[in-house]
This record gives C-alpha cells, structure tokens and sequence, in this order.
C-alpha cells in the first residue's frame, strides 16, 4: 500500500480479560486465559498518549469487565485531560453510585450498560451470574448522574422473542441509545453458535416488533438495530475496513486491528511494549496486510462493491474457509456461501436448544488452551 | 420539520455531546456517546453558539452580525431543524 495511512479515529482499551460474568457469546479469544499478563497503569498511559497524538478522539474502556482494573480513575482522568471523548463499556457489576459519581467528575464522557435479556431469570442464566436487578438499579444512577447512558442487548436465539420489551425497558430506563445488538459469531459465539443464531421466522418477529415500536415511539431514544449478517447477500464493512479508523489493545498489549483478528493466523500483531502507536499504525505489517485493494482476489478484486464492504470481515472468511483473503462467505458472491446457507437451515429445528452452551470463564478457557496445543496451534 | 422549530427557545447541545477542535484532522468535531461528525466551518459556529442561553433567534441575530454580507436565517433555521431531528440539541426546559 502506497497510499498515506488512514486517519486513527477509535481506541479500544480491553483492559482486563477478568470478567465476573460468564455471557456464552463473549468477544474475547476463547484461549483468554493464556494470557493472563496485564499493562501497568504507565503502558496504558503512554498507549492513550500516543494514540491521541495520533488523532484517536474516540476512547472506549472494555475488556473483560473494565471496573475490575482499580486504575480505571487514574486513566479516566489522563484521557479527560488529553481531550478524548470516553466511553465506559461495562456489566455494571459491583458498581457503587460512590464510584461512578467520582468516575463522572473525573470526566468520564458515557457509559454504556449491557444487559442479557430483559427478564432476571434470562439475564442472570445467560450471564451466569446475579447481576438484572443491579444493572437496574446502576442504569438509573447513570441518569441521575447526568451521563449519557446507551444500554446494549446482545440479540440471539435466547432472547430475541423478548425484543419488544427490551425497547420498553429502556424507554423505563430513560436510556438516550439503545443497542439492539446481534451476536457476532467470533469467539466464545463462534463456539456456540448453533445454539445462538436465530431462525429467520425468530428474525422476521424481531424485525416487525422493531417496526412496530418505531412508529408507535416518538421519545427522544433512538434505536440502533442490525439483523445477522448470515441473514445478508452482502457482508457488513468490518470495522469500516481492515485498520482504517480503529485500533484495539488487548489486556496484555497486543495491538490488534479488531477484537476478533487476534485469531488469525500468519499474522503478527505487534506489542505496544515493542512499538510505539505511531509505527504500529502506520508501518507494522499486520496492520498494512488487509488495507487497501491489493490484497484481494477473486471476486472481491474486481467487484464493484468493494469500496463499500471491503470484501467484509477477515476473520468471519477465515473462521469460515480457512483463508483470512477469501471475500467474506456471507456475501452472495463467494464461493463459499453455500456454507452460510447451511448453517443458517439447520436453525430451523427448534430442538437445538437442548444443546448446552459454553460459558466463557477460565475453566473453560484452559480447555481450549489444551486443544489448541494439542492441535499444534 | 422547520416549521415544528420554534426559534424562542433556548437551545443546548444534548447532553453527552461536545464540540472540539481536532487538530488531526483540522476541524471541529461533534462527539458524542460511540461517535462523532466532522463539522463544517458554518456547522460548527452554530453549534458553539447552542449553549443553552441563547434562543435560536438569538444565534441567528449573532452570526448576522459576524458575517453581514449574506443572509443566513433560512440556511442557520434549516441547519437548527436538522440538528433537532438528529438530537445532536435540545431546547433547554425551563427550571
């Protein structure tokens, strides 16, 4: 790529792969727990130093669950006074209204609640935890507080017959955006997709009760609202292009160009212990691999789409083919969308959901340590 | 919508929005909860001015002054429109 590098607009900071929920789709790496190393408050400080120089404005705090790391104050007030807009992407749990009030005079700009389904007995089944009410409860502090609170519902299977009263809830909550989010099948929901991707009638439900509180609705909450890319003829613009506004640094230091691409493999992801932002973004390898159009074959290199999605996502065309090049298997197009109607038939039986999900915790994750070493991985 | 905006009330940014210089990309940016637009120059002096003590009138009535030459209620009264319709503001409620 000859080009000048594009303009870094979005920090991810996974701070922690600690979590004490257990959601079955997490987006972290399934072998989390090999890497149990963590930067010291200093690293994070000269990561979120460097990327703002850099022109980063947007500073997401995730992880993992972001309040487990007790520095979280320090690094609010460092990415204030460097004049990034802050996001706080939490569970809620074990949140204090002490600690979010002092969160909010260090200047903390939005925080962001998940929830798991709109009833306690879902959420706290699918987060294998006891957390519906305390989420509650922190939602209205949020509010009271005088934050801008977007509250996330992670759309599947499971859950997505309660959709309609998840808008309700958060019209109750007074949330300013809700995020109707579908799973993505990376990670921990790659493993358990057969038991969460919905059917297309589930979907089609979905859609209409959406529709029909759109035109019954006219608070101020906007809605945010995207089907299951399987369910497309194109694929999505991953990441509005493979390292062209976002930059993610994992728990322990890895820079990587999404959540999901530290499963590539042939790729390696620099360190920002190694490098700086700077040489990351616009020089390392991996980060170059997939910019521009160079890299594309057949049928991306001559679609005339491909300004527009970019071929998709690499990681869903190399979960899904074995080649991190091939276009995304969602698309129409791709040889290899035969594949994505298939598994979108075998949603139809409704018997799947005998099927146990794997939650996401260490357990689990040593697991597929094991097999990943076994299969020389 | 303009004919739904009335330019007697007091308009703010919503709340969780802010308006800065961003020097990377040498133009003021619109931030807001997971995003942000890049402001045009005549975007951006209306927004500044939706602080919460002006009416909309009031913001036309300034930037007249700064920039006689033209005339900019029609182009400053679909800008306002537009901006309520994407909740980048709000009218401030009386307290």
């Amino acid at each position: 790529m000859s080009s000048e590098p594009p303009k870094l607009l979005w920090l991810l900071a996974e701070l922690t792969y600690s979590c004490p929920l257990q959601c079955p789709y997490c987006s972290n790496p399934l072998d989390y727990s090999q890497y149990p190393a963590e930067l010291s408050t200093d690293e994070w400080i000269r990561v979120l130093r460097e990327a703002r120089a850099l022109g980063a404005t947007q500073l997401g705090f995730s992880g993992g669950e972001p309040l487990v790391r007790r520095d979280l104050e320090e690094l609010v007030a460092e990415s204030r006074a460097l004049g990034y807009y802050s996001n706080l992407i939490t569970s809620a749990y074990g949140l204090t209204k002490e600690r979010l009030k002092g969160l909010k005079e260090l200047g903390l700009d939005h925080v962001q609640v998940s929830f798991q389904a709109s009833t306690r007995t879902l959420n706290d089944e699918l987060a294998a935890a006891t957390v519906f009410e305390h989420k509650k409860q922190v939602a209205t502090w949020i509010k009271e507080l005088g934050f801008p609170m977007v509250l996330c519902f992670v759309l599947h299977r499971r859950n997505l017959h309660q959709i309609a009263d998840m808008l309700q809830m958060a019209v109750a909550l007074q949330a300013d955006y809700v995020e109707l989010a579908t799973t993505q099948y990376y990670g921990w929901a790659f493993q358990n997709r057969a038991q969460l991707l919905p059917s297309r009638r589930q979907l089609q439900q979905a859609e209409a009760a959406v529709t029909k509180f759109r035109e019954e609705y006219s608070g101020p909450m906007k809605v945010y609202y995207v089907v299951p890319d399987y369910y497309e003829s194109r694929p999505k613009a991953c990441m509005g292009g493979w390292a062209k506004l976002s930059l993610n640094v994992t728990p322990d230091g890895v820079a990587l160009p999404c959540h999901a691409a530290r499963q590539l493999p042939d790729l390696s992801f620099p360190k920002v212990t190694d490098h700086s932002i700077k040489e990351i973004w616009n020089q390392s390898e991996a980060f170059n691999r997939y910019r521009g159009f160079d890299w594309m074959q057949s049928p991306c290199v001559d679609c005339p789409e491909r300004e527009k999605d970019f071929g998709g996502c690499r990681c869903q065309a190399y979960l899904m083919t074995g080649d991190a090049q091939q276009a995304d298997p969602v698309c129409e197009k791709s040889p290899h969308h035969e594949q994505v109607l298939k598994i979108i038939e075998q949603t139809e039986p409704m018997d799947l959901q005998e099927i146990p999900l794997t939650f996401r915790n260490s357990q689990q994750s040593k697991g597929f340590c094991k097999e990943s070493k076994q299969s020389g991985r | 919508m303009t004919q739904n905006f009335n330019l007697e009330q007091k308009i703010a940014l919503r709340v969780g929005h802010r308006i800065q210089w961003e020097e990377a990309q040498q133009a003021h940016v619109l931030l807001f909860p997971e995003g942000m637009i890049k402001l045009n120059e005549s975007a951006a002096e209306i927004l500044k001015r939706c602080d919460g003590s002006k009416t909309g009138a009031q913001i036309i009535e300034e930037l007249s002054a700064d920039y006689p030459d033209v005339d900019l209620t029609q182009d400053v009264l679909l800008f306002l429109a537009d901006a309520q319709e994407k909740s980048w503001i709000d009218v401030v409620r009386a307290t």
